[in-house]
């Protein structure tokens, strides 16, 4: 059976590949931006994505740098048309990810 | 013939006080889009790069922001009193050619896109998590571009 996420599984599949995460979330926020004028015409529902990656990969890479990588991963996907609109990056390194981690707890 | 607009856009453009100026013409569309940067284009966008201290690539005005990407940055920007003098935005819905050159100059493939001297310094999630953590604010303030305030609280990283 194809998958109805088929965009969803190719940003996973290749981030992990290529980064082998110790955290991982792909969230679809393509419905809350179904209405934007710039989704006319775009039937899919695989648009907006906002990822949250740890890896070690980003270690001693500056924010710029860790996007670029992730963007590079997945630069066919944004540069098809009526592929990914718009992705939203927070890459961490684990370090950085278990601090965020023991902050959010602290909140609660 | 579309890159002589390019270029008189831009010179135009550069003796506008408008902080907020959009010098880039409307480019005819028939242009092919994915191809690689021209040196026309890659000029003039070097051009629009330098033209301020801080410049934002962004969607739509600083006015009317239209994605809600660049409207965070607009704000983010806001909040953090950049100076309107020192400040230019670039709409690339107005033109085609510095939409997609752009995202070839940077290496980066979504817009807003913020420059500070010069230097690319990322998009909205960057700017987003650096005015967050207090980076954003120490960096304006060591470029000068922030309006200073008679009596203005300081701004704090939370």
């Amino acid at each position: 059976m194809a998958s109805l996420t088929p965009v969803e599984d190719v940003i996973r599949e290749k981030i992990t590949a290529a980064l082998q995460p110790t955290t991982l979330e792909i969230h679809n926020d393509s419905h809350l931006h179904a209405h934007h004028q710039a989704m006319q015409g775009v039937t899919s529902k695989e648009t907006h994505f906002r990822v949250i990656i740890a890896s070690e990969a980003f270690q001693s890479k500056m924010q710029p740098a860790r996007h670029r990588l992730v963007y590079s991963l997945l630069k066919d996907e944004l540069a098809q048309e009526g592929g990914i609109h718009a992705l939203q990056l927070r890459t961490m390194t684990p370090e950085e990810d278990a601090k965020r981690r023991a902050r959010e707890a602290e909140v609660e | 013939m579309f890159s002589r607009t390019v270029f008189q856009a831009t010179r135009q453009a550069a003796r506008r006080p408008s902080p907020f100026l959009t010098p880039f013409s409307l480019a005819p569309s028939s242009v092919s889009q994915r191809r690689l940067l021209s040196d026309v284009v890659r000029q003039a966008i070097d051009k629009a790069v330098s033209s301020a201290p801080v410049v934002l690539f962004m969607k739509g005005t600083p006015e009317t922001p239209q994605c809600g990407f660049s409207r965070a940055s607009i704000q983010v920007l806001g909040l953090q009193g950049v100076n309107p003098e020192k400040f230019a935005a670039y709409n690339v819905l107005e033109d085609q050619e510095l939409r997609n050159g752009i995202k070839e100059y940077s290496d980066w493939p979504t817009i807003p896109q913020l420059y500070v001297d010069k230097e690319f310094v990322g998009g909205c999630d960057i700017i987003v998590s650096m005015h967050q953590s207090g980076e954003l604010a120490k960096m304006l303030e060591e470029k000068g571009v922030v309006v200073k305030e008679e009596g203005s609280n300081e701004s704090k990283p939370e």
